[in-house]
């Protein structure tokens, strides 16, 4: 029998310290989780600045990959949130590459993954929310409440629909972070399921190698759909907070 | 607006799809979490408020000085390479278009040197064939009239000679006349002779 660990899907997640570290009474421990951020935030920064050193007008390989990645993002933001969402550029780009980037280390096996923790991804979606709303407030003062209340609805109805938004916003940052952190949580742990059907069945003889066939095939076929799920997710999370930027730059629909 | 709408139907799916994928994982948790708890009664780690803070804190201060540096140095280079691309492009497409309008106008130039040279060696050629017509025709009337000349002496010529040839003709016939009268044993007489010649060949 395989060792409990090489089964257990949940073990993945786990946050082991690293450095003890105490503070104020918190437990702020350099955990693998923190060391699995500084690797995403160094190995981020370092391609990118190493991409542009160079500054060539012609660019190399890894220049148009920076380059289509701020283009990519730029893009995404003037066409959601027009010239003026622009300010808002190095926010959605850090998010995009940051999200993105951790996704695709958590790939590798016996890596960890920052995005797999619920409140990583929702402290980056309370990012978002929190600059929406308080951009719009210091923008447009009150007229940012403009944005629960659509134009064109009957007066008898507006209450309800008032509700509705309101609602609809709170519930974005929620939203926002379970659908990041829900997909990458579910994609590794049926890998990891996957994968350890595999190594159980080939533990009962021939009958079981010959049988493991199957679940390998589907622990291939759900990397590459997890390395699609990787850019998906981080993609998604940028389009969306390019919209909710939109609402805090024009809150009159 | 438009635009955004567009996103929002673009995302859908891929929201969906994040709601498929969850229902058997979530399925594998259940089947899974049992006999790991049993273990050592750990939490969930996604759900474990203990690493909370060490995450938070971590976070903010990775994510802080990752902003911060991509603020800062990445999106100012970014955009200088691109904004000098943009120029370069434009500058070269300008002077392009200059060329490009230059060639044009040598093109045009060209063209029309061309035509007048060609009207030019056209009206050459045209004086150069009325000339050497004018000069034949020329040619060929004085030709024509030496010819004519010529003819017109030769024939002076015939009729003198044939006028000649009749008078001897006239002198032949009296004296086989006289000769043939003679010797039919008659005299002669040279007027009566020349007079019957006479009646004759007028």
């Amino acid at each position: 029998m395989a060792s409990p660990d090489k089964v257990d899907p949940i073990h993945q997640f786990a946050i082991n310290k690293i450095v003890d570290l105490h503070i104020g009474g918190l437990d702020v421990s350099f955990t693998n989780s923190s060391l699995y951020m500084v690797v995403t935030v160094v190995l981020t920064g370092a391609f990118l600045y190493l991409a542009t050193s160079s500054r060539a007008v012609v660019p190399s390989r890894m220049q148009s990959v920076a380059e289509m990645s701020y283009e990519f993002i730029a893009n995404m933001l003037r066409d959601a949130a027009g010239e003026q969402g622009m300010k808002f550029f190095p926010l959605v780009f850090s998010l995009f590459m940051f999200v993105l980037v951790a996704n695709l280390i958590g790939m590798f096996p016996y890596f960890f993954t920052v995005t797999s923790h619920i409140i990583v991804t929702f402290a980056l979606a309370m990012l978002v929310i929190l600059t929406v709303i308080f951009y719009g407030l210091y923008k447009h003062g009150l007229h940012f409440f403009n944005l629960f209340v659509p134009s064109g609805v009957p007066g008898i109805l507006l209450p309800l629909v008032v509700a509705i938004e309101v609602i609809s916003f709170l519930s974005r940052p929620i939203s926002l972070s379970v659908r990041l952190f829900a997909n990458m949580l579910a994609g590794h742990i049926t890998l990891k399921v996957f994968s350890g059907f595999v190594v159980s069945l080939s533990a009962l003889g021939v009958g079981g190698i010959v049988g493991s066939v199957l679940p390998l095939g589907m622990a291939v076929a759900l990397t590459g759909l997890e390395f699609l799920v990787s850019f998906l997710q981080a993609y998604v999370f940028a389009v969306l907070t390019c919209m909710y930027l939109n609402d805090a730059i024009h809150p009159g629909h | 607006m438009f635009v955004t709408e567009a996103y929002g139907q673009e995302t859908a799916p891929a929201v969906e799809g994040g709601h498929g994928a969850e229902a058997p994982a979530d399925a594998a948790h259940a089947g899974t979490e049992v006999p790991h708890e049993g273990g050592h009664g750990a939490a969930f780690p996604p759900f474990d408020s203990s690493t909370f803070p060490s995450q938070l804190l971590w976070l903010a201060i990775t994510f802080g000085l990752f902003y911060v540096f991509l603020k800062k140095v990445i999106v100012p280079r970014l955009s200088a390479i691109l904004d000098a691309r943009d120029a370069r492009i434009a500058q070269d497409i300008e002077q392009a278009t200059k060329m490009k309008a230059d060639a044009d106008a040598a093109v045009a130039a060209y063209e029309q040197e061309l035509a007048e040279a060609r009207a030019n060696a056209n009206t050459i050629g045209q004086k150069a064939r009325d000339d050497a017509k004018a000069e034949a025709e020329a040619k060929r009337k004085s030709i024509e009239a030496t010819l004519e000349q010529k003819l017109a002496d030769a024939e002076a010529r015939v009729a003198k000679i044939k006028d000649a040839a009749m008078q001897d003709v006239g002198s032949i016939a009296e004296e086989t006349a006289s000769a043939i009268v003679s010797a039919l044993g008659g005299k002669s007489a040279k007027a009566d002779v020349s007079a019957a010649v006479k009646s004759v060949r007028s």
